[in-house]
C-alpha cells in the first residue's frame, strides 16, 4: 500500500502555530512539539487510504436537524454577571491593556 | 415581467503620468440582520443599551454555553437572497473563523465560509435615469458580529462592550463588477434600498448597521473587458481591500485616494502588496493594517457546535411569497401608471414609506399632481425642519384632501399652500378649514368681472399703457387678485382682463 508522507511541520510553523493559539512555548520545547504535530498529522493521513468516492461526509451520528430557536429576548440584563469574572471592569466595561489599529 | 433597459455606465479613468488608469472593485458588505434577538442567543440586539447589558453566557462564551441558531435571522437571510435574485442554498454550514481579539471572547467567529446559505444573484445598480451598473452578487452568508471596544476612555487602557458580540450579520460578497467611487457608493445604497424594502436590515450606517470592505484595485483600459470575457483575474491588478467603513462618503474618498496610490507606485516602477489598509478620513488617505496581516491566518474549520443548517423548498418558497414590491418594480409602476418622470419616481420611491405615503396621496387623484405636492412642498418642509416621513404633521388623507381641493378647482395653487401651512400648523380637516375660513376659490364670473371693471375704471392711465403694452395685463391681474384676496380663479382673471382691455 502506498504510505502518503504526511505534510510536514517544521519547527518554524510550530512556532507560528503556537503563536496564533496564543499558547506560550518556549524554543527548546518547539522541535518536540513539531514532532509531535508530525506523529498527529501522520495519524490522520491514514485516513486518506479509505476510498471515500460518493460517501456524503457525516455530520452526525443520529439522525438530528439543527436545532432552532424562535427570535425572542430571553436573556440579559446581567452586567453584574457578565462582568464579574472581569480581572478588571470599570463603568460597565471590560477594561483591557490598550488595543490601537 | 419587467422591461429594463438601461446603458452600462463608463468606467471612472484617471489619468497617470504612463497613461490612462481603469478602476475595479469588488465590495463585502456587513449588513447587520433585523431582528429582536443575536444569531445563536437569546440576548437583545438594541442598539445604544448600558454597556456589556445585552449579553448572555452564550455570547460571553461561558464554558459549556452552546449556540442555538435563531430561525428569523435565517429567514432573513434567505428574504435578503431572494430580493437580490440569488440562488437559495437549502444545505448550508456553520465554520469558525479564529483570532484573538479582545472583543471577541470566543477566539472565533461563526461564519459560513465553505458553504454559505445564499448563492448567486445580482442588483441593478442606478447611476441616473437609463443608466445602471448590473453588479453580480457572489455569495451572502450568515455570521456573528463582533463587540465593540473603546479606546478614547482611559489613556492606558480599551474598554470593551459585547452588546453587539454575536448579533447577526450578513456579509454580502459582489463581484468585481463595480467601475469606479460613485458606482461603489451607489451599489452599497441600492443594497441598503432593497433590505429597508424586504425589511431585512435597517441599514443605518451611523449605527454601525451597514459596513462595507473595498477591494480596489487599477488596470488599464481594455484589461477589464478581458476578465470579464475570461474570468481570469490574472489580467486585472493586484488588489488591497480597504476595512470597515461606514459611510458613503468616506467609501468613496478611501476607493479615490487607494487607485492614486497604486497608480503612483506602479509608475513609480513598485508593486502593489496585496494587504489589508484602513482609511483614516481625517488624513483623507488609507494606511496598512500591518498586525492584521501577521494574524491573518484564520485557521478555518467547520463548527462542531453546530450540525448543517438545511430549510426546506416549502419554506423558502413562504418567503419568496410574502416578498414586496422592490425598489426596481415599483419605480416602473410609478412612471407607468402614475406618468411621472423617472426621476420623480426615483424620489418617491427611495424609501418604501414615503413611496406607501405618496401612493395613499394619489388614490383616486391625479397623480402627477400628487408627486409633485408629495416631492416639492412635503418632502421639502420635512427637510427643512429635518423630519421625517413617519414624522409628518401633514397626513396623506389629509395632503390628499388638499389636492382633491385643487382638482375641483375649489381652491387654486396659491391658496393650497396657505392651506397647506395651516394643515401642518394646525391639523385638521381641509375641505373644513377651506369652509369655514373662506378660502374657496371665486369662480363666480360676474362677482370677478365687477371687480375687473373697477380695477378698470380706476386706473385710465394704466389702461392706456396696457394697450400698446400688453405685458401690462399682468398688473390688472394682480390687483383682482390682491382685491379678492386670492380667491378669484386666475384663470377667469386673466380671460376676463384680456377681453376688457381688447388684447
Amino acid at each position: 500500500m502506498e504510505t502518503l508522507s504526511p505534510m510536514s511541520i517544521d519547527v518554524e510553523t510550530a512556532r507560528r502555530v503556537a503563536k496564533l493559539a496564543r499558547i506560550k512555548v518556549e524554543d527548546a520545547d518547539l522541535p518536540a512539539l513539531a514532532q509531535d504535530f508530525n506523529r498527529i498529522l501522520g495519524f490522520v493521513e491514514q485516513l486518506n487510504e479509505v476510498d471515500v468516492d460518493g460517501v456524503e461526509p457525516m455530520t452526525s451520528v443520529t439522525p438530528m436537524r439543527l436545532k432552532r430557536r424562535q427570535d425572542g429576548v430571553t436573556a440579559g440584563g446581567m452586567q453584574d454577571k457578565i462582568l464579574s469574572n472581569a480581572p478588571d471592569a470599570r463603568e460597565g466595561f471590560f477594561a483591557v491593556p490598550k488595543v490601537v489599529e | 415581467m419587467l422591461d429594463l433597459t438601461y446603458e452600462s455606465p463608463k468606467p471612472k479613468t484617471i489619468a497617470g503620468a504612463t497613461g490612462d488608469w481603469e478602476l475595479v472593485i469588488g465590495l463585502e458588505v456587513h449588513a447587520q440582520v433585523a431582528s429582536q434577538a443575536k444569531l445563536f442567543s437569546g440576548a437583545s440586539t438594541t442598539f445604544g443599551a448600558e454597556p456589556n447589558s445585552n449579553v448572555s453566557f452564550v455570547d460571553a462564551a461561558m464554558p459549556g454555553m452552546l449556540p442555538v441558531i435563531n430561525e428569523f435571522c435565517v429567514a432573513q437571510a434567505v428574504r435578503t437572497g431572494l430580493g437580490l435574485k440569488a440562488a437559495i442554498n437549502l444545505w448550508s454550514a456553520f465554520d469558525r473563523k479564529n483570532y484573538f481579539y479582545p472583543d471577541l471572547p470566543q477566539g472565533y467567529q461563526i461564519s459560513q465560509l465553505y458553504h454559505p446559505i445564499v448563492g448567486e444573484g445580482e442588483v441593478l445598480v442606478d447611476m441616473g435615469p437609463g443608466v445602471a451598473r448590473m453588479v453580480r452578487i457572489e455569495r451572502i452568508h450568515l455570521e456573528q458580529d463582533a463587540g465593540k471596544s473603546i479606546h478614547d476612555m482611559d489613556p492606558h487602557m480599551s474598554f470593551v462592550d459585547l452588546n453587539r458580540t454575536g448579533v447577526a450579520l450578513m456579509e454580502i460578497v459582489s463581484r468585481p463588477d463595480i467601475r469606479g467611487p460613485e458606482e461603489a457608493a451607489a451599489y452599497v445604497g441600492k443594497l441598503r434600498q432593497i433590505m429597508r424594502y424586504l425589511g431585512t436590515c435597517d441599514g443605518n450606517m451611523q449605527n454601525g448597521n451597514l459596513r462595507a470592505d473595498v477591494n480596489v484595485s487599477v488596470c488599464r483600459p481594455g484589461d477589464y473587458e478581458k476578465y470579464q470575457a475570461t474570468q481570469d483575474f490574472s489580467h486585472l491588478g493586484t488588489r488591497c481591500e480597504i476595512k470597515n467603513m461606514n459611510s458613503m462618503r468616506f467609501i468613496q474618498q478611501a476607493i479615490e485616494y487607494e487607485a492614486r496610490r497604486q497608480i503612483a507606485l506602479i509608475e513609480d516602477g513598485k508593486e502593489v502588496v496585496q494587504e489589508t489598509r484602513l482609511y483614516d478620513p481625517d488624513k483623507g488617505e488609507t494606511r496598512s493594517m500591518r498586525s492584521k496581516e501577521e494574524a491573518h491566518d484564520y485557521r478555518y474549520f467547520p463548527c462542531p457546535d453546530l450540525l448543517p443548517l438545511e430549510i426546506e423548498q416549502g419554506w423558502v418558497d413562504d418567503i419568496a411569497a410574502s416578498l414586496p414590491e422592490l425598489p426596481d418594480a415599483k419605480r416602473e409602476r410609478f412612471v407607468t401608471d402614475y406618468g411621472m418622470t423617472e426621476y420623480d419616481a426615483s424620489v418617491l420611491t427611495a424609501e418604501v414609506e414615503s413611496a406607501a405615503f405618496f401612493e395613499e396621496v394619489a388614490r383616486g387623484r391625479d397623480g402627477k399632481l400628487a408627486a409633485n405636492w408629495v416631492i416639492n412642498e412635503l418632502f421639502g418642509r420635512l427637510k427643512k425642519e429635518d423630519l421625517s416621513i413617519a414624522d409628518s404633521p401633514v397626513s396623506a388623507a389629509q395632503l390628499g384632501g388638499i389636492i382633491e381641493l385643487i382638482g375641483k378647482g375649489d381652491i387654486s395653487g396659491k391658496i393650497a399652500k396657505d392651506l397647506f401651512e395651516i394643515v401642518w400648523t394646525e391639523g385638521g380637516d381641509p375641505a373644513a378649514i377651506v369652509e369655514e375660513r373662506g378660502m374657496k376659490q371665486v369662480t363666480d364670473t360676474g362677482a370677478i368681472e365687477a371687480e375687473v371693471d373697477r380695477v378698470i375704471a380706476e386706473n385710465p392711465a394704466q389702461v392706456e399703457k396696457a394697450k400698446s403694452n400688453p405685458k401690462l395685463a399682468g398688473w390688472f391681474v394682480g390687483q383682482v387678485m390682491k382685491a379678492t384676496g386670492g380667491k378669484a380663479n386666475p384663470k377667469a382673471v386673466n380671460d376676463l382682463v384680456a377681453a376688457k382691455l381688447g388684447l
